[in-house]
């Protein structure tokens, strides 16, 4: 194992001490855990990284397909220069050294995913280098800790098509043949590497939802990890502290922030198993089953020299002039950082602002604000009863048709005391059933949701309530103060739940004297 | 530098082509040979001579993104050896690769 980076430089990593990260306890002794991070995002250009098929997601098989992207003979590529544009914002917003020039090599190994037999990637000179990102990681008292993760390097490469294992399960062992869609083969898609300055499962996830953030914040793809367009490989080993790097293993299969936590885990204990009882590491490629909460052997990896890089002929050098990364710059959108500080001003909690980021609902927000909605109030529909509905429906929001202005409404309802909390449940859930095609205010008077706080109506029902329950007035008044919420409970249920409650309250007390 | 057998072999697996002894050790010099010829460069390569990846001079060659029509299906998989549910059809895959 050489212990360098693509670009030929020795690997560098932090120490546990340095980010106040606990070591791990062996039987032993003790170890640090080190772990370095490979994202892939799916760009959403319109077209593929070397020819103009389209990218569409979820068209026919083997319909977006052309001489290029099968790897014809003859067939030469050509950059889209779209996809430089965005591997160059998100360059920028990781914090990164944009290269002056840089190519493309490529990397040759048979695989019937690519049909060319060699994926275009970039090798020695990637677009970027040497970035950063500050995670904000929850230290499980409602803090966080911040901690910087050094980014290597990103680089442009393309997608691989996808296979269907059929003759069995669908699984790869024992499948008696596979068919090939290239649809998606030759997808601009983007790799991100983090220096091994990771030293614990919570950091981890934190900088993979942190970089999920910052790529939607630039827009260059919606990151969906149970979709693909963001996926994550491992690079786990663990060391005693002070020692140089262990020998790593590559965990991958990764396919929710939840496992990636799991997975490192898991694999911290089982190499520190396997060194305590005699064992050596092999370098190789694991597969994390999520069902059984293992890492299995894939296969033995192959050595970078394997993969024979060379310079692609078939293309030439890209070069970023400052003038050309200053322009890029100044496209650069508020990043999920930013947007934390903002929120946090306008008084929404640190969790739902993180919430609001990580689930793309800042547009929505800032709508609802704009709207007039009160910030704190805007975030706590959005994160919490509007998600929760949005989640048990399977929708999302856009899909729902709820819109920054419908939050606005429905707060503004609650504030001038037309709706209760719950009706306002109620109401959303009528959005969400309408698709947006009607209002809160609509929703409420079609089905007749309207608190009842004319203080004659619900006086007159507070009334007979008391007069209904004789037994549980005396007891409230021979001190049982906690029975007043079965009166409160009869109320309701004869104003179907529209009763102001504080109003109800109140008036109760006022009646029982 | 002289290839040995094992280094002929092992460019032949990852090549996937099968050798026979015979051929390992017919085609050993000969790749020898080749990279010999190759390392002459070594010989008038200087510190100040940039390494060249490409023979054009040319930079930036680029596109828009605008899509452009794909190849109709039929057609793509006229070229498949084998073809089933609108897919090209390949022997089962033994180990992954990427």
């Amino acid at each position: 194992m050489s212990a360098t980076t693509m670009s030929g430089e020795p690997i560098s990593a932090t120490t546990a001490a340095e980010h106040g990260v606990d070591l791990l306890q062996g039987d032993t002794g003790e170890w640090e855990l080190v772990v370095g991070l490979e994202v892939h995002v799916e760009l959403q250009t319109r077209t593929k990284m070397w020819c103009g098929c389209s990218t569409d997601f979820g068209a026919d098989p083997n319909t977006n397909v052309c001489p290029v992207c099968t790897g014809q003979p003859g067939a030469l590529p050509v950059v889209n220069e779209q996809a430089v544009r965005d591997a160059t914002l998100l360059g920028l917003a990781l914090n990164g050294e944009i290269a002056p020039i840089c190519r493309f090599h490529r990397k040759n190994y048979f695989y019937p995913d690519l049909a060319k037999n060699y994926q275009i990637s970039q090798y020695d000179v990637p677009l970027v280098n040497d970035g950063w990102l500050d995670v904000e990681v929850p230290t499980g008292d409602g803090q966080s800790v911040s901690r910087r993760v050094r980014i290597e390097r990103l680089h442009m490469e393309e997608d691989t098509g996808k296979s269907l294992h059929v003759g069995d399960t669908g699984r790869l062992h024992g499948a008696d043949r596979s068919l090939i869609d290239y649809n998606r083969c030759g997808i601009p898609l983007l790799e991100i590497v983090s220096r091994p300055d990771i030293h614990d499962a919570d950091t981890a996830q934190a900088y993979l939802r942190e970089l999920q953030s910052i790529v939607r914040a630039t827009g260059v793809s919606d990151a969906r990890m149970e979709e693909g367009s963001i996926r994550c490989d491992a690079n786990v080993s663990v060391r005693r502290p002070g020692d140089e790097l262990g020998t790593r293993t590559e965990i991958k299969n990764l396919n929710s922030i939840r496992s990636l936590g799991r997975a490192i885990a898991y694999e911290a204990q089982r190499q520190i198993g396997v060194i305590e009882d005699g064992g050596t590491i092999v370098m190789e490629t694991r597969h994390w089953d999520e069902g059984r909460g293992v890492t299995e052997t894939l296969r033995v990896k192959e050595s970078v020299t394997d993969y024979r890089y060379f310079p692609d002929p078939d293309l030439v050098e890209i070069t970023s002039p400052a003038e050309k990364v200053e322009a890029i710059r100044t496209l650069l959108p508020e990043l999920p950082a930013a947007s934390r500080a903002r929120l946090g001003e306008a008084g929404v909690t640190p969790e739902q602002a993180a919430a609001i980021i990580a689930t793309g609902l800042l547009p929505w927000f800032d709508d609802a604000v704009a709207a007039g909605a009160d910030g704190a109030a805007a975030a706590n529909w959005l994160v919490g009863d509007i998600a929760g509905q949005l989640s048990a429906e399977g929708l999302r929001i856009e899909a729902a048709g709820l819109t920054g202005a419908h939050v606005a409404e429905l707060i503004a309802l609650i504030e001038d005391g037309t709706l209760s909390t719950k009706l306002a449940k109620q109401v959303v859930a009528g959005v969400i059933d309408a698709r947006g095609a009607k209002g809160p205010a609509q929703v409420a008077e079609d089905q007749g949701l309207r608190q009842v706080s004319d203080e004659g109506e619900l006086r007159t029902i507070v009334e007979q309530v008391v007069a209904a329950n004789a037994d549980t007035v005396e007891a409230i008044r021979g001190g049982n103060d906690k029975a007043i919420g079965a009166l409160v409970g009869q109320v309701m249920k004869e104003t179907r739940g529209q009763a102001d409650p504080r109003k109800t309250n109140e008036l109760l007390r006022e009646v029982i004297g | 530098m002289a290839l040995s057998a094992d280094e002929v072999r092992h460019v032949a697996r990852l090549a996937r082509l099968a050798l026979t002894d015979a051929e390992v050790e017919a085609l050993a010099p000969q790749l020898s040979q080749i990279l010999a010829y190759a390392e002459q460069v070594g010989e008038v390569a200087a510190q100040d001579v940039e390494p060249t990846t490409h023979p054009f001079a040319l930079r930036d060659v680029s596109r828009p993104d605008e899509p452009q029509p794909s190849l109709p299906r039929e057609d793509v998989l006229a070229a498949a050896p084998h073809a089933e549910q609108d897919r090209f059809g390949v022997p089962r895959i033994v180990s992954e690769e990427g």
